[in-house]
């Protein structure tokens, strides 16, 4: 089988516009959520979220200017405008620049949203109902396509190869490296740009996981405490915004240009609850066998797992999960670090996957568990590290990174050193 | 210039994002300013707007140029 590894990164968080800004202030343990500005919140029960830092683009704001222009932006809904920004630093990053027509049909570019253009929906929905059909804009559909981050990536950079978009909700961005490292493995491609994004800071995007009962709602006088993983004082999710990007390349074509090799991806495991439609099984053996079945794919035992970046979401599921992890490593729980990092940028919903997987291989590159923020009170008996409030400095050879969906869908990517 | 004129030139200065003085009279939405077949669809609908008018699909095909939306807005306004 053809081996994968990572060479480009980049991303769009509630904490930063870039990888390294974004990794400096996790590591620090910054947070990135505050009171919502993006929309007139006064009807809806959340009033936070965790919003990207818009600005001039200096010093880790977000400047849409730098990644679209604005007449390009008026035609595309934000996850895109996420999604092509997120894709644009990584592609820059890896350095590839396909130079022949071979070159252009062997890159590919695979990059999902959980729910798509949801504000372009809801406005044009309101539109219609006012103005009538023939103010729809013809810009309205290809705005919202989940797949159009894809499209546009690949218009901007001449990509002709698989052109593809995973929806699976909250673990769309995981599905999309793995399926897209699959295609590699499996020769439709040399390289793959690969992640997800999001855009779902609205006032319908909240009114929705309101009544979903998936948010939290009672921290609105200390937002930066609400989204705190395994905590015993935990009450739901907080909404994140974003989206995070790899290039994928074939291990011998990264050699042969002397790209720069952050990691490998070693395992890729799926799998479905059949349970039910919000809720994770409450034995967690949905998640198990997703995360067995990367570690068998990577021909790892679960010992040989160092880090963990949970699925972890601030939710009643968190408890699930552990309990899911613990029966994987058995006696190796106690010597693995395990942290959600959603408790710093909040859920990214299909963009966090891939967000999280570029926090795996930061950690492996810089040998650091990245915190979980607000745990005071860890769950009793718990036998992982769970990095409460501070970054670990330790070994890390393979990390792990959980992601998990409405609709009982898991993927589970395992990631090793670029160097070993 | 007309008045007319003056607001359809600043639609299209803003909808396809192009400099002031490339937009002349014979001045070709597509061939000379940009567009795609979609973005002069959305012209349409933002001269429809500003002006209060409706421009049938059948007209909208023979707006080619910055000129013939002004003729045509002048005669239907």
């Amino acid at each position: 089988m053809r081996r994968v590894v990572v060479t480009g990164l980049g991303m769009v968080t509630p904490l930063a516009c870039g990888v390294e800004e974004t990794w400096t202030r996790l590591i620090a343990g910054q947070s990135g959520v505050g009171p919502i500005t993006r929309f007139d919140c006064s009807r809806v029960v959340t009033t936070y979220a965790a919003e990207i830092p818009f600005g001039d683009g200096t010093n880790g704001t977000f400047n849409p200017d730098d990644w679209m222009d604005p007449k390009e932006r008026r035609k595309v809904d934000d996850f895109i405008l996420y999604g092509m920004a997120a894709a644009t630093q990584a592609v820059k990053d890896s350095g590839w620049v396909p130079g022949t027509d071979a070159e252009r049909e062997r890159t590919g570019v695979m990059i999902g949203s959980g729910i798509g253009g949801l504000s372009a929906i809801a406005d044009t929905a309101i539109l219609l109902q006012e103005k009538g059909p023939r103010r729809v804009s013809p810009f309205f559909i290809p705005s919202a396509l989940i797949n159009l981050v894809s499209g546009q990536v690949s218009i901007r950079f001449g990509f002709k190869g698989p052109n593809h978009a995973v929806v699976t909700a909250c673990s769309t961005g995981a599905h999309a490296i793995g399926d897209a490292a699959r295609l590699i493995q499996f020769g439709d491609a040399d390289v793959m740009v690969a992640g997800g994004a999001e855009s779902p800071i609205s006032e319908i995007g909240i009114a929705g996981f309101n009544a979903c009962k998936a948010l939290s709602t009672k921290r609105g006088n200390d937002p930066q405490a609400a989204s705190r993983p395994w905590d015993t004082d935990r009450d739901g999710f907080v909404m994140g915004e974003g989206a995070g990007v790899v290039v994928l390349e074939e291990l011998e074509h990264a050699r042969a240009r002397g790209a720069k090799i952050y990691a490998e991806v070693l395992g890729y495991g799926l799998s479905g609850d059949a349970y039910h439609i919000t809720a994770p099984s409450e034995d967690g053996e949905g998640g198990y066998r997703s995360m067995a079945a990367a570690l068998k794919r990577a021909g790892l035992a679960a010992s040989d797992i160092d880090y963990v970046n949970a699925h972890g979401t601030s939710t009643m599921a968190d408890t699930i999960e552990l309990g899911a992890v613990e029966r994987l490593l058995g006696e190796a729980a106690g010597s693995v670090t395990m942290s959600s990092t959603k408790s710093s940028i909040g859920h990214l919903l299909g963009a966090a996957g891939a967000v999280e997987a570029i926090f795996c291989i930061l950690a492996l590159r810089d040998q650091v568990a990245p915190p979980t923020l607000n745990l005071d009170t860890p769950p009793e008996g718990v036998r992982i590290d769970l990095a409460p409030k501070a970054a670990r400095q330790r070994e890390i050879a393979v990390a792990l990174s959980n992601s998990f969906g409405f609709g009982g869908t898991n993927a589970t990517l395992v990631m090793g050193r670029g160097d070993l | 210039m007309s008045d007319i004129a003056d607001r359809v030139k600043k639609i299209v200065v803003e909808h396809l994002g192009v400099e002031e003085d490339k937009v002349t009279e014979n001045a070709s939405f597509i061939d000379d300013l940009g567009a795609d077949s979609l973005d002069t669809v959305e012209l349409v609908m933002a001269f429809e707007e500003e002006f209060g008018i409706e421009i049938p699909d059948d007209a909208a095909e023979t707006i080619q140029t910055f000129g013939d939306a002004v003729k045509f807005i002048q005669n239907a306004a």
